[in-house]
């Protein structure tokens, strides 16, 4: 099997599972109990805030656990909009943000706020300029991605982030759910006031994730309760997620600095044999993020590749697995203006560390045979 | 180019006379413990500052461990070069150009070593043409610089170093003998323990423990306070005092208003018996004047009574404020604040007396034989050494 839908979930690491049930056999307490099994969870979770505290550079109460970047994302945007709605009523974002972004937007419109969507350029790269131009008084949020999830694009968050930083009550909202582990993202130095980062993307478990959230920012709560992560996220903290994300996050960054050259030596190698095929032409411009290309083959239904590729142990995907069950076209693809037969036939593959050269080698000849049979069909 | 040395320079060790060399040993000690983890380190001390030669270890991690070492009053990053001029161009030039956020700079020169063809003012010149020359856009302030480039010529090596760090000042953990520090799970203790350790004082710790009236929450407190402080100096052993059977005599047979008062004189006088068995000559609290009924004068007075030891009281006239200052510096603060009761506060009668008379609690106390209870605490007090949380890993850390 060679699997290349990455950037639509990982498989669970090894060590990441044995820490998930170690946990849940161990310190099932719950980590509100005042007697010792509880605080045995207690004092567990408090070593993960400060495990994953070090790892990301901030301080262990400027993360809540969350269940993923869904919740993550939502909880950034409609927290903030809802704590701060009393000093302005205007949000920025892309318009080709992931729908766990763009929807929380849509969601607000209905309740009376007003979202400025910036467009990208053509190579799907959004403009500092454009953003300080939208930027208003009443602006109290600005969200922009990372890395683009279909494209693999990486936007100029440092950029932003020096936009914004001496805007007191304009937040800065990071979606970093395909950077986490791959693009390098300095949270500090970019003026970050939050952040998604999502378990299952990095070899985690799926149901766990994180928002870092700056000391000094407020949000309004998506869940109330009994008051759990400082009020922030209510509900009983599911410990083994947690430490298993701590785990994942861990190995992931280690894989970074070690491996990193590993990744873009397959992207390179991919776009040199891609471009070996006429048919091919790709989307992903050079020097973006290393694990995401995506390409398309005009003319031909990127679903029937897709099975073509599956019947032969290959697992691609078309646009982005949230959206590629519904028939219309990818709105990442539309906003960076590709002529309708490149938008209708578009491919992605999304690299892991354990992906190999090899691998490309029998992606890109097999992707030939499928080509030419196809053709031959069409005669 | 490359910093490779990191220099110690004492701060009050300087001052001493006949016994500097104990002082001297005890802070080389406490260094190479507080940085064993680091195992290409050579640490060699002299007269007047330690010599760290890092053998390719990063300084980053390192200076952060020095500025929690008492007995330091700065702690710098240095290149060493040989006694040529020329290398000492080379090296201050890198210097400049390696520093961050720099305009103007100053070059201080120091010849120790005599037989340096060129005086200190003349290096001064020399080296600031060089650099002048060989830059752009930097400017010589000699008032108030960004930079402060110094250039120490000792003996058979130059020392160029450019940035310092605050240390910790105070005296080398353990120059001071040992003291036995009451522990409870509050603000103040810990801070106390700290400040002790400041003046030198080697600590182990004591803590009273009333299952079930106190959780084993009020227990792991204690412990990871006790970690905190141990990344200041040494590895620290709690006295853990099963206190609950007495705490419930005392509280069923005295008066309402004294039982506070003979709880204290109890502990005070376990404190001593567990001090003199570990030969250590004094006892430390975290008590600050009229902060609550147990610390007036009449209090601390019929309280005190009981021993001869010195009670350390290093917050004795600290406002709370700045205890919660220097807990929030030192880290304490996080932990202490975890909502957990010790046993100071579970058995605190409505209306404790603020001014016992020492004659009345003595009466008291004639009237109740706690004989029984005090022999079985002591034969069942159990000690738990730990160490500082950056050495520490324990097995949960496996799960990471």
């Amino acid at each position: 099997m060679i699997y290349f839908d990455n950037s639509a979930t990982t498989e669970p690491n090894e060590e990441v599972l044995a820490t998930f049930v170690e946990v849940s056999k161990r310190y099932y307490g719950n980590a509100s109990s005042a007697h010792q099994l509880g605080l045995n969870a207690e004092q567990l979770l408090r070593k993960s805030y400060q495990h994953i505290s070090r790892l990301l550079s901030v301080k262990p109460t400027e993360i809540i656990y969350t269940s993923g970047g869904t919740e993550g994302n939502n909880l950034a945007i409609k927290g903030i909009a809802l704590a701060y709605q009393s000093r302005g009523k205007h949000l920025i974002t892309t318009s080709i943000e992931h729908p766990s972004v763009l929807n929380p937007f849509k969601a607000l419109e209905e309740l009376g706020f007003e979202v400025t969507y910036l467009p990208v350029d053509q190579s799907g790269i959004v403009s500092v300029d454009d953003l300080k131009q939208a930027l208003r008084d009443d602006t109290i949020l600005v969200s922009v991605m990372h890395v683009n999830n279909e494209l693999g694009t990486i936007q100029p968050i440092r950029a932003i982030g020096e936009v914004l930083k001496n805007r007191k009550y304009t937040f800065f909202h990071v979606d970093n759910v395909q950077g986490f582990g791959k693009v390098e993202l300095d949270l500090k130095a970019s003026y970050v006031d939050l952040a998604t980062i999502s378990g299952h993307k990095i070899h985690g478990l799926k149901g766990t994730g994180l928002l870092y959230q700056r000391e000094g920012v407020r949000l309004f709560p998506l869940l109330h309760g009994g008051g759990q992560q400082d009020n922030r996220h209510s509900g009983t903290e599911d410990i083994a997620g947690i430490v298993s994300l701590a785990r994942a996050m861990r190995l992931i960054l280690e894989k970074q600095t070690n491996q990193v050259i590993q990744l873009r030596q397959l992207n390179q190698l991919l776009r040199e044999r891609l471009n070996e095929i006429e048919d091919v032409v790709i989307n992903t411009p050079e020097d973006q993020a290393p694990h995401i290309i995506n390409f398309s083959i005009p003319g031909f239904k990127p679903e029937i590749i897709l099975h073509a590729l599956e019947e032969r142990g290959i697992y691609v995907s078309t646009q982005s697995a949230c959206s590629s069950k519904k028939a219309d076209e990818s709105s990442v693809l539309r906003a960076i203006h590709l002529p309708p037969n490149q938008r209708n036939s578009a491919l992605r593959i999304s690299f892991s560390y354990q992906n190999t050269p090899d691998q490309v080698d029998k992606f890109v000849q097999s992707l030939k045979a499928i080509i030419t049979e196809l053709k031959q069909d069409m005669r | 180019m490359l910093y490779d040395h990191i220099i110690l320079k004492y701060g009050e060790i300087s001052l001493k006379q006949k016994n500097r060399k104990e002082f001297i040993f005890q802070l080389h000690r406490n260094v190479k413990k507080l940085l064993k983890a680091f195992t290409n380190l050579e640490i060699k001390s002299s007269r007047d500052w330690i010599t760290i030669t890092l053998n390719g270890e990063d300084p980053e991690e390192i200076i952060p461990i020095c500025q929690r070492i008492f007995g330091i009053q700065n702690i710098s990053v240095a290149m060493k070069v040989s006694n040529d001029v020329e290398s000492i161009k080379e090296a201050a030039l890198f210097a400049l150009k390696e520093a961050e956020d720099v305009k103007t700079f100053k070059i201080s020169v120091r010849r120790a070593n005599k037989k340096f063809p060129h005086r200190s003012p003349e290096m001064n010149q020399i080296l600031g043409a060089h650099l002048l020359s060989n830059t752009d856009g930097f400017k010589v302030d000699v008032h108030h610089p960004d930079l402060e480039l110094k250039v120490n010529i000792r003996e058979d090596h130059t020392f160029i170093t450019s940035k310092q760090y605050p240390g910790a000042g105070g005296l080398p953990v353990g120059s001071s003998g040992s003291t036995l520090l009451q522990l409870s799970g509050g603000i103040d203790s810990p801070v106390a323990g700290y400040l002790a350790m400041s003046r030198g004082l080697r600590i182990e710790a004591i803590h009273f423990h009333s299952p079930p009236y106190t959780s084993d929450g009020a227990k792991q407190k204690v412990l990871d306070l006790a970690r905190k402080l141990a990344e200041y100096g040494h590895d620290i052993n709690i006295h853990i005092v099963p206190f609950t059977a007495m705490q419930q005599k005392i509280h069923r047979e005295i008066p309402f208003g004294y039982s506070m008062t003979v709880m204290r004189r109890m502990m005070l006088r376990i404190s001593e018996i567990v001090a003199s068995k570990r030969g250590i000559l004094s006892i430390a609290t975290g008590e600050s004047l009229g902060q609550v009924a147990s610390q007036t004068l009449e209090s601390m007075h019929a309280i005190n009574a009981v021993t001869s030891y010195p009670v350390i009281r290093p917050l004795i006239t600290t406002d709370k404020n700045e205890i919660i200052e220097i807990a929030k510096k030192i880290d304490t603060y996080p932990i202490s604040i975890r909502p957990f009761d010790d046993c100071c506060t579970v058995f605190v009668p409505r209306s404790p007396k603020t001014k016992p008379k020492k004659d009345k609690v003595e009466y008291y106390e004639n009237q109740l034989d706690l004989t029984k209870e005090l022999d079985e605490l002591l034969a069942n007090i159990e000690v738990v050494q730990v160490s500082s949380s950056a050495q520490a890993k324990d097995t949960l850390d496996e799960l990471f």
